[in-house]
């Protein structure tokens, strides 16, 4: 190869999490370069090249008409387009409005509502355009973007685990907060990625990392409410930063709907 | 060894069957078991509490001992207290098992380097600590032998295993109580402790019977202060397992378990269990048998030097069955099948005995509260 | 009396490490048809050099690292030499597309060989029918040589070989030299092309029409798709084979291939050290069994 791989990475609607993490782990995509050409990094350096880009990163959610379109074109100058972080892959906190009435946010945030210019909702960049592999977390962890950037660079698929939190509760040797202390936990619905750090400080699993493959939402939420938690509290509980996830979106909406219908 | 009075130690007969005297020692001289292990090189793993549970680690004296607390279980759940007397063992059995120190949960197996003439291969060395396992539950003894079995009886010998098997020091508690998750009656595993340890104790209100079994295991209660027990003391002993024999009261029925479960591969039941089943893993990480396990690929970032890192697994992982072709056990309901058939059915041809041996954990640490006897219960039922 | 010294069971202390992988080197690569080649990978090691014997259905682990392990049956004739040994492999996903990057000269890792062989012994003064599909032709291959460098100990002997497409029938520049030395191949494709003259379906109607041999008399050795082989005992044992004389070669997927892992499980069987090749009679049990 005489040219080395031109990697972009692209932020849309989201906090600085992910960002931090990539930015941290710039000495080490450095090391690892020699391998790559950071051709578009907006955040690391004024330096703007055109595509097309062997590998795009992209960051946050789709919120507004202009990140509509420029989504649109990113798709077309990327080989291969990674999502990282829950903004990206599932629309992130901000997809929250996607429950309420954005202009009545509008109204109460803005003095002069008229001049912001936004989308009805928050959404993932795969509602938009195909996307070639996912990245989960909020924030991401950096060890798996460099497993990923590794893999892409040496012509392989990543991998990334797709089993339960709890796995790596047993495996650290964490005891379950759930079954030892009561303490609701989405870490059994929730996919492996930050090390299940939350249970290791007595606290339940937030879903940080999205829907683990196949989650049996309703199994999980009917016993927290057999447990004694109140069933909108357990619609909170899922509507966090992959709230808008496919999978805990239809379970929050189906309890909310239950809600609704007995009044 | 001297033995006058064979006919009391024939009541706690040991390891091989042959009479043993049993001794008595006070609970202060026991707390010297400590420095005895830990002068003789082991690195003692007993209860302690910790994360509102009574878990294996490191103990070092008598105080990490839970004294003073037991636990309550049942489907899901799991709740320490405080007991009214002191006892150093008054629980059952905890989240953790032993095979986190036999088997550790993650481990590099192998190594790669590139050099200038190409890729070399390496085994890293490894030195484990000589453990001592203080608290060994009769149903752990069982499950120990099972996976005995399955790491260094096949053709091939799992050497991490084996290593830390070959050196560690077995001191076993029968039970004295039980908790409403324990079957071990039905498993035919407990709660005395008969074969599989160097040393067996039980606690009585000032002290603990204990028999040797070993020379191993003689030569540690050699150095601890001692007297032959009295028939009275070995009469209370052997009431204290009887009570906790008597308060297990769940069954599993293991009649004619294999062909049972291999002739209900269909049964409408595996459907019922699957709306339930979270396919989390957590029972088969906290079942002291279960041996699965991955390697994982771990490469620094010049992607020259490679460690082959094995980590526990488990067959409710979406990707363990995978193949190129597809993921054979892709649904739920195939999953939890294949964990309730091999423990009970499949284990039984694979390593001539059952992977279960009763010890509840799956029961109590699955965040659902999903009971393995209830199921094999319910798929006994005919069904209409 | 005696009193144990320890609690430690009984097991040779010299245990060799499963995990310890051979280095070896690619000798050549040649491209077998579109997707697949056959490596020839010698040993680097003096001592594992001349050393290393398989049999005919056995695989090895190779192990690319960083990419990872994977199970690949060995190719080549049991009696050819013992300081390299050949693999045919289809490119699937990460670790067989690294392989088909590497160059005559680069290194990798084997170990191995692990598993159970195709029974030679069974085979002396009977028929034999080999049926594969695709790349299921490549554990077949070193039975075939084994059978045709004895070629008067075998009845008479069949190899019914299905593929997807003319372009993909495997080894197609041996048949000449095998029917040459007695044995009858027959090919069969799923999808056809223009030029080809011969037979197109799947592979069980070539089995259905085999008239070349004694059923009361014959092995049978089967690899290929799951399905393919399910069928294929099927029409066997209408055909009046005996269950008992009837082997597949099964596929799981393999972490330690040492039984160790547990990856591999196929209801009682591990694939790995049970297999890949079973006796039907063993199996037909849990052939029919859906994601077992
Ligand atoms: C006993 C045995 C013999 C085989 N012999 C051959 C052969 O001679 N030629 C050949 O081309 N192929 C053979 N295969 C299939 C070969 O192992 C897979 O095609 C290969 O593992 C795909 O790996 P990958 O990394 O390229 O694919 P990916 O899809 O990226 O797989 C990733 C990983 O999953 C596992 N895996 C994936 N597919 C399989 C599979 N089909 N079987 C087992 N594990 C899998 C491996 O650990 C692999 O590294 C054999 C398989 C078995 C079990
Ligand atoms: S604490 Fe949460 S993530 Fe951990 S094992 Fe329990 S339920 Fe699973
Ligand atoms: S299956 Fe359950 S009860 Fe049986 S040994 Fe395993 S954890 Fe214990
Ligand atoms: S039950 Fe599952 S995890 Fe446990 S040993 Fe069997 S296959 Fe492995
Ligand atoms: S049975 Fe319970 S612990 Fe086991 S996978 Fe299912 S939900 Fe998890
Ligand atoms: S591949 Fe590990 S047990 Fe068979």
């Amino acid at each position: 190869m005489s040219e080395r791989p031109r990697l972009g990475v692209f932020k849309f609607a989201s906090c600085d999490g992910c960002q931090l993490a990539l930015l941290d782990a710039e000495d080490q995509l450095l090391q690892l370069a020699g391998a790559v050409r950071i051709a578009y990094f907006l955040e690391a350096s004024s330096r703007i090249e055109p595509g097309p880009y062997d590998i795009a990163l992209v960051e946050g959610s789709i919120t507004t008409p202009a990140d509509a379109e420029r989504i649109q074109q990113i798709r077309r100058d990327a080989k291969f387009l990674v999502t990282i972080g829950a903004c990206a892959t599932a629309g992130g906190i901000q997809a929250l409005r996607n429950w309420s009435d954005t202009d009545e946010f509008l109204r109460a945030v803005y003095a002069r509502p008229e001049y912001i210019s936004t989308l009805a909702t928050s959404t993932a960049i795969a509602d938009h355009v195909r996307v070639d592999f996912e990245l989960r977390g909020c924030p991401i962890n950096q060890q798996q973007l460099i497993e990923v950037l590794q893999s892409l660079l040496a012509g392989r698929r990543p991998r990334t685990p797709t089993h339960s939190i709890c796995l790596d509760c047993k495996r650290r040797g964490t005891v379950c907060v759930m079954v030892a202390a009561g303490t609701p936990c989405l870490g059994p619905v929730t996919q492996a990625g930050c090390g299940a750090i939350c249970p290791a400080y007595d606290r339940g699993c937030y879903g940080c990392y999205g829907p683990a493959v196949q989650a049996n939402l309703a199994s999980l939420t009917t016993h927290l409410i057999a447990k004694g938690e109140a069933r909108e509290k357990v619609v909170y509980r899922l509507r966090g930063f992959n709230g808008y996830s496919p999978e805990f979106r239809a379970e929050s909406d189906r309890l909310e709907s239950i809600e609704e219908r007995e009044g | 060894m001297p033995n006058e009075n064979a006919a009391v130690s024939k009541r706690l007969p040991d390891s091989d069957g042959n009479p043993q005297q049993s001794h008595f020692v006070a609970t202060e001289a026991f707390a010297s078991i400590f420095e005895v292990l830990q002068g003789k090189g082991y690195t003692v793993i007993g209860p302690t509490i910790d994360q509102h549970a009574i878990v294996y680690d490191q103990v070092r004296s008598l105080q990490d001992l839970p004294q003073g607390w037991t636990d309550r279980q049942g489907a899901g759940e799991y709740r320490l207290e405080r007991r009214d007397d002191n006892a150093l063992f008054g629980y059952v059995v905890g989240p953790h098992s032993w095979k986190h120190f036999l088997f550790p949960p993650a481990m590099t197996v192998a190594t790669a380097d590139k050099t200038a003439s190409g890729w070399t291969f390496q085994t890293p060395e490894d030195d484990p600590p000589k453990y001592a396992f203080l608290g060994v539950r009769a149903c752990e003894l069982a499950a120990m032998r099972v996976q005995d079995r399955v790491f260094m009886a096949g053709p091939y010998v799992d050497p991490a295993y084996h290593q830390r098997r070959s050196g560690a020091l077995i001191i076993a508690v029968n039970c004295s109580q039980a908790a409403p998750t324990c079957f071990c009656t039905s498993m035919g595993t407990g709660p005395q402790c008969t074969s599989g340890f160097d040393l067996a104790l039980t606690e009585l209100t000032d002290g603990f019977v204990i028999a040797a079994a070993t020379r191993d295991g003689e030569e540690i209660l050699s150095e601890l202060k001692s007297r032959p027990a009295t028939v009275e003391e070995l009469r209370q002993a052997a009431a204290v397992t009887q009570r906790a024999a008597e308060q297990v009261e769940r069954r599993l029925d293991t009649t004619n378990i294999r062909d049972v479960l291999f002739a209900n591969l269909d049964h409408p039941r595996w459907d019922d269990v699957a709306q339930r089943c979270l396919s989390c893993a957590n029972c088969t990480m906290v079942c002291p048998t279960c041996f699965c396990s991955s390697v994982q690929e771990v490469s620094d970032l010049s992607g020259q030097h490679v460690e082959r890192q094995r980590q526990w697994d488990s067959c409710f992982n979406f990707d363990f069955s995978y193949m190129n072709g597809g993921v054979i056990r892709d649904t739920t309901r195939s999953r939890y099948r294949q964990w309730l058939t091999h423990k009970l059915a499949s284990w039984i041809d694979q390593f001539g005995s059952s992977g279960c041996v009763g010890c509840g954990r799956c029961i109590a640490w699955c965040p659902v509260g999903i009971d393995l006897t209830e199921e094999v219960a319910a798929i006994r039922e005919p069904t209409s | 009396m005696s009193i144990p010294a320890s609690t430690t069971p009984s097991s040779s202390q010299q245990v060799p490490n499963p995990w310890q992988a051979h280095a070896v080197s690619i000798r050549s690569i040649q491209q077998e048809i579109d997707g697949v080649s056959t490596y020839d990978l010698a040993f680097d090691n003096a001592a594992a050099d001349g050393t290393y014997r398989f049999s005919p259905g056995q695989f090895n682990m190779l192990y690319l690292p960083g990419a990872g392990e994977i199970a690949i049956s060995v190719s080549d004739d049991p009696a050819r030499s013992a300081s390299s040994c050949r693999h045919t492999v289809r490119t699937a996903g990460n670790v067989t597309r690294t392989l088909g990057k590497l160059q005559p000269g680069d290194t990798l890792g084997l170990r191995g060989p692990f598993g159970t062989a195709w029974p030679m012994a069974d085979c002396i003064g009977r028929d034999v029918i080999i049926v594969a599909g695709g790349i299921g032709l490549a554990p077949l291959r070193p039975a075939i040589y084994t059978l045709l460098r004895e070629r008067r100990c075998y009845g008479r002997l069949n190899l019914l070989l299905g593929a997807r497409s003319p372009g993909t029938l495997l080894y197609r520049s041996e048949f000449a030299q095998w029917e040459e030395r007695g044995l009858v191949v027959q090919t069969t494709v799923d999808q056809s092309t223009p030029d080809w003259t011969g037979n197109v379906g799947v592979v069980t109607l070539l089995l259905e029409r085999l008239r070349s041999f004694d059923p009361t008399n014959s092995v049978l050795l089967c690899c290929g798709p799951e399905v393919m082989m399910k069928f294929t005992a099927v029409t066997a044992q209408h055909r009046g084979i005996p269950p008992e004389r009837i082997w597949i070669s099964m596929e799981r997927n393999m972490q330690c291939a040492v039984g160790l892992c547990g990856h591999c499980q196929w209801g009682p069987e591990f694939v790995c050290k049970d297999g890949p090749v079973f006796r039907y009679d063993r199996i037909a049990r849990w052939i029919d069994v859906e994601r077992l």
